[in-house]
């Protein structure tokens, strides 16, 4: 007993928050959290979306100032006004969207904001001299008169880890960071942040990857339901606990694709939908021939960067390849626009929601747009749009159920499903998916499993193109693999895992 | 149902006034202004004025109506007034004129005139339009340098002469007037009129809105975002082109820069009106405040004693107010309430 408060009491917490709730516009977020975080620690956050790891996080960075509860740092009350505030006190945050500058030097983003100047002039040299030492004790070797927007998103991610630690952070707050990662640069990040770890620092880690927390983190704490469920010591959990404390029972599909293996089954008597053949743009992808079958989930995988979006964008028309072909029902078809993709029966849905829904309408304005040259020549019938986007809205259970309220009073899952429900009134005869789950909490994914394989089971052909392993293997029947912009690796009707398909591309 | 502290029940109403203050602010300064005006001059506020002020804005309200297309894409058109000069020095100079002005003198028909001068504007529109979606030049600059070459026709045209005559039709719809009522402001009525039944009733009109409000979201909607952008640009120049045509009768003579002064105040009226220079807010009722708001300005100002100088300093306070709460109302919305992502 004694030893064991001893313990406690060396291990003195560098933050520590009590009972934190906030609420917007009269929705809880965050029920009376408490939340530790020590010295020389690296703290997992785990949770589906809106289960409160967020809001905890913008709290402490000073983003959200006004909430219920106590923040105290090394034992001392801390309240901050801005964000500039929480970074005063040594607070730092990177955010899933970097931010970056990414026309200025590699040396002009770590110093972003603070330049040391000589005579009232930038001194470059010292900015350079500093830049590189800095990077080098991260263990980045890199020439800082490169232009950030010239390196890979990893090392983008790291120097921008570099400037937050630089402008003397001893909390680094870390959102999402392995998402637009590949395994190696994972690892890299993991070695910078274990030695960020060593000098003392603490890190806050909110991953959607399970492995990736679990593999990084000391501690782990669970969030669900805007309450932190359960803290524990990574060493004494696993995969599947965790899984078990997010979302509870009843989402066996899912777990499946986060641990085990499946098989891959695809029919290769079925009519070919739409064959792309030897299909070029640009550096982005070249030769890239495959056929896509009705009633099947053609999942498209490959590294961030390695050309799958644009193949995807290549699909609905809206980059206009300079080699190969496209035929649909065979027919072969050019697309100038996107409009003519729609018109040829090809829907899309790309991976940001910004970039395909309209905040400031309703959301039967949102669903109807899809396809309101079907509904109408010159004149809008709203009673018609409203109906059929009642119809959807009931199909694909979208809450809350009004086709009237302006799409930015949903949440983003429901949000994700408008978007998917404008190309379901008159179904297309190929759904290109891009990222379909990303940034989704299990959920939400699960809601979106079961809304493409009843599409795909309708006879639609349905390409999946994702960057996460989980989501391919969750929704494909067959999968193939791209790497630097060419098509490497299939796999039809066989047993894959995860690490089968990371090790092909 | 749920227990609501008061502050909250007190939510509705401001949050109502909250999202219509583009649509509650431009009314209010309406209304204000006419009160102002109402008590400050006793010339003001009559049957006589109220005809002034709706003749006043008439040539600025037809080219108003085309530019509210482009400003609710979130493009702008800085080539109408020209374009407007352009149409009114074309209808003019394929009519025959007194002889002593050296023009074309084609003994055409007034409606092959106004047909030419239609085909000038429409062309020009197209022009604008190639610019901006095909070459891809963004509308300001591509608008920029087709005021200059707008402007470079109605000089070859004309070469420093003023022309007179115009074909009969233009004369009555531009000077005329029926049972009291002028022609001009009949015509406005009708552009407006259709205007706002394009955009709130046709697919076209929300179209126009959903290109405005995301244009990304409605290219991967499948909208031929091109084509949108393209015809606001031409139904801009056609407007504008009407709006010559009629400001050539309503002036009494057609000659260089004669609707310089248009630019800013139909650009003023849409934007006063309250229509989102960020595209995909707003309409035809929104101009048509911002035109009574600048038609009851200019024309007030001329009731009361005040230096004339100072009425130029007056209009851009205005319009620079305008402006701000313009660009506050755009912040409002985007951030309505502070959301969890």
């Amino acid at each position: 007993m004694a030893i064991e408060r001893e313990a406690a009491a060396k291990r003195k917490p560098r933050l520590r928050m009590e009972a934190v709730s906030k609420s917007f516009g009269g929705v809880a977020a965050l029920r009376g959290v408490d939340f530790e975080l020590q010295e020389g620690e690296i703290h997992g956050l785990v949770g589906e979306n809106g289960a409160g790891k967020s809001t905890l996080m913008k709290i402490i960075a000073g983003v959200h100032t006004n909430y219920q509860g106590r923040m105290l740092i090394d034992g001392h009350e801390a309240r901050f006004r801005s964000a500039r505030d929480a970074l005063r006190a040594g607070i730092g945050m990177v955010h899933q969207e970097l931010s970056v500058v990414p026309d200025l030097s590699v040396a002009e983003n770590v110093y972003l904001g603070h330049q040391p100047t000589k005579g009232g002039c930038v001194d470059w040299k010292a900015m350079q001299a500093g830049a590189r030492t800095q990077l080098e004790s991260l263990g980045i070797a890199i020439d800082p008169r490169l232009p950030m927007g010239s390196l890979p998103i990893g090392l983008q991610q790291l120097i921008e880890l570099a400037r937050v630690l630089f402008s003397g952070a001893r909390i680094v707050i870390l959102d999402e960071p392995t998402s637009a990662l590949s395994p190696p640069e994972v690892h890299r990040l993991f070695e910078v942040l274990r030695g960020v770890r060593a000098s003392g620092r603490s890190i806050i880690f909110i991953s959607h990857f399970l492995d990736d927390i679990l593999s990084i983190s000391d501690t782990v704490t669970i969030f669900r339901n805007g309450r932190s469920v359960i803290s524990e010591e990574a060493g004494h959990i696993d995969k599947a606990w965790v899984i078990e404390r997010m979302i509870g029972g009843g989402h066996e599909e899912l777990e499946e694709s986060y641990t085990g293996s499946i098989a891959l089954q695809s029919d290769p008597a079925a009519p070919v939908v739409m064959a792309v053949n030897r299909l070029g743009f640009g550096r982005a992808f070249c030769e890239m021939s495959m056929e896509l079958r009705a009633g099947e989930v053609l999942g498209v995988y490959g590294f961030m960067g390695c050309g799958q979006i644009e193949f995807a964008r290549a699909l609905f028309g809206k980059v206009r390849p300079q080699s190969g072909s496209v035929s649909i029902g065979g027919k072969s078809v050019r697309f100038r626009n996107t409009a003519a993709a729609k018109r040829a029966g090809v829907a899309f849905v790309p991976e940001s929601r910004r970039s395909m829904l309209f905040y400031q309408e309703p959301v039967f304005k949102n669903v109807s747009i899809g396809m309101l040259g079907r509904i109408s020549r010159v004149l809008l019938k709203p009673a018609v749009e409203r109906d059929l986007a009642g119809r959807q809205v009931k199909a694909l259970n979208i809450r809350p159920a009004n086709v009237g309220v302006l799409l930015r009073g949903l949440s983003g899952g429901n949000q994700q499903k408008v978007a998917l429900a404008k190309w379901l009134i008159y179904p297309p005869k190929v759904l290109v998916l891009s990222e379909p789950t990303r940034g989704m909490d299990v959920g939400a994914k699960d809601d979106v499993v079961k809304i493409v394989r009843s599409l795909r089971d309708k006879g639609l052909a349905i390409v999946v193109v994702s960057a996460e392993p989980e989501t391919v293997l969750s929704l494909a029947d067959r999968i193939v693999v791209m790497k630097k912009g060419r098509l490497v690796r299939e796999f039809a009707n066989e047993v894959i895992s995860k690490d089968r398909l990371l090790e092909a591309a | 149902m749920l227990y609501q502290p008061t502050a909250d029940r007190a939510m509705p109403i401001r949050t109502f006034l909250k999202h219509q203050m583009r649509n509650v602010a431009p009314f209010v300064t309406l209304i204000a202004l006419l009160a102002f005006f109402g008590v400050a001059s006793p010339s003001f506020a009559t049957m006589d004025n109220a005809y002034n002020i709706l003749t006043q804005i008439s040539v600025a309200g037809i080219m108003a109506v085309g530019l509210t297309f482009v400003i609710l894409c979130a493009e702008i058109d800085l080539s109408f007034a020209a374009i407007a000069n352009a149409a009114g020095i074309a209808v003019a100079y394929f009519t025959v004129q007194e002889s002593y002005v050296n023009v074309a003198n084609m003994p055409l028909s007034g409606a092959v005139a106004v047909c030419l001068a239609l085909l000038t504007c429409v062309a020009l529109g197209l022009i604008n339009a190639f610019g901006l979606t095909v070459i891809g030049i963004p509308s300001f600059i591509m608008t920029l340098a087709m005021m200059q070459i707008a402007a470079g026709i109605c000089a070859l045209l004309v070469r420093g002469q003023i022309l007179y005559a115009v074909p009969d039709v233009v004369k009555t719809l531009g000077s005329g007037s029926i049972g009291g009522i002028p022609w001009i402001v009949i015509v406005l009525a009708i552009f407006l009129l259709v205007g706002h039944l394009v955009l709130t009733y046709t697919r076209f009109g929300r179209y126009v809105y959903m290109v405005g409000g995301n244009r990304e979201a409605a290219e991967y909607s499948g909208v031929n975002v091109k084509w949108v952008l393209a015809a606001v640009l031409v139904i801009s120049a056609v407007c504008s082109g009407v709006a010559g045509m009629l400001g050539v009768a309503y002036f009494g003579s057609a000659q260089q820069n004669e609707f310089d002064g248009y630019l800013l105040d139909a650009i003023a009226a849409v934007v006063v009106g309250g229509t989102s220079l960020f595209g995909g807010r707003g309409g035809i009722g929104n101009t048509i405040i911002g035109l009574c708001i600048l038609g009851v300005l200019n024309n007030g100002l001329d009731h009361v004693e005040i230096d004339s100088f100072l009425k130029i300093l007056i209009r851009g306070l205005i319009l620079l107010a305008a402006l701000i709460i313009n660009v506050y109302a755009q912040n409002l919305r985007a951030t309505p309430i502070e959301s969890p992502d």
